[in-house]
């Protein structure tokens, strides 16, 4: 059964998301989406999840809050737009999304069931064996570092790469690259009149 | 098993549910790119709390070995979200990147405008 606290806070959660919809100064939208991700850190330590939570709380609330504001501070972005869009047809493939997903929650185990199919099976072994098998008390870093170690390898690869393309469109190279490609592209133009 | 019992069981699911269909909602309908990479994030840390939601035991205590702990919340999802926040954020700073860069060759990261400078390259 799901406590009163977490209830209170997915609560907070849902307020904080619907102020950053409405809301048209980027500014607030950024520091509210800080504040959405540091309520699930909060969230998390009330399930016991305690590694995610820190995760969450430095790298969601913190680092990607500053990604945001420095993305801001560079484009000159203070509000944002009123658009003249219909906003109906949103709505409409939204709410249809929302009640699939509502569908799909009636079949799944209760909050808190130790008898789900998730919780069987190998994750027994996981907290009987890993403290003999690897030596960490900590299950989570066992299962990351050890059973799941490709995973992480994987992780680790797809920040590379999203490392390099940042640096790609953002690296010093860059105008060098402009004028290149100027360059190939009235080469380019020169060929086609010949 | 009875109703009564049964709603509160997956009432924080539902509530995860209204954050997807908040996110997603920015997403489609907003033109502010920065506001629709917002949208994306509350997204993402709605599929964390699905997921760590899902990975509660009653009485369950934080998965670090102690011999006076007889439960453990289930440990491997918070593997597989500990992966994916990282891998969020990556996402996150390279859709930042292409913002600053769209902004830099259109003076704009509204979609409309771009849109219509589209237009009239056409």
């Amino acid at each position: 059964m799901a406590g009163f606290l977490d209830v209170v806070i997915l609560v907070l959660m849902s307020v904080t998301a619907f102020s950053i919809l409405r809301s048209r100064n980027l500014f607030g939208v950024v520091i509210l989406s800080g504040i959405f991700s540091l309520l699930a850190a909060s969230f998390y330590v009330l399930l016991a999840a305690v590694d995610v939570a820190f995760t969450e709380a430095s790298v969601g609330a913190g680092i990607s809050t500053l990604l945001m504001l420095a993305t801001l501070a560079i484009t000159h972005q203070k509000k944002e737009k009123q658009h003249i869009n219909n906003p109906i047809m949103p709505i409409i493939v939204v709410l249809v999304t929302g009640a699939a997903l509502v569908y799909g929650t009636l079949d799944m185990p209760l909050y808190g069931d130790i008898n789900a199919p998730s919780n069987q099976y190998l994750i027994q072994r996981f907290i009987e064996q890993s403290g003999a098998e690897i030596g960490i008390p900590n299950i989570v870093t066992s299962i990351l570092a050890s059973y799941r170690g490709y995973d992480t390898l994987g992780e680790t690869f797809v920040i590379f790469t999203a490392a390099i393309g940042v640096l790609t469109l953002l690296g010093r190279g860059r105008t060098g690259n402009k004028a290149e490609v100027k360059q190939i592209s009235s080469l380019e133009t020169d060929g086609e009149k010949e | 098993m009875n109703l009564s019992f049964e709603i509160p069981g997956l009432i924080n699911y539902w509530i995860v549910i209204i954050f997807m269909m908040i996110g997603l909602y920015i997403v489609i309908s907003h033109g502010n790119l920065i506001k629709k990479i917002v949208g994306l994030n509350i997204f993402q840390v709605s599929v964390f709390v699905l997921y760590i939601s899902i990975s509660k035991i009653d009485g369950g205590s934080a998965p670090i070995l102690d011999e006076t702990i007889k439960s453990y919340s289930n440990p491997l999802p918070h593997v597989l979200i500990l992966t994916a926040i990282v891998v969020g954020v990556a996402t996150t700073s390279l859709g930042l990147a292409l913002i600053v860069r769209i902004r830099e060759a259109f003076g704009t990261v509204e979609e409309d405008d771009l849109l219509k400078s589209e237009r009239l390259d056409d």
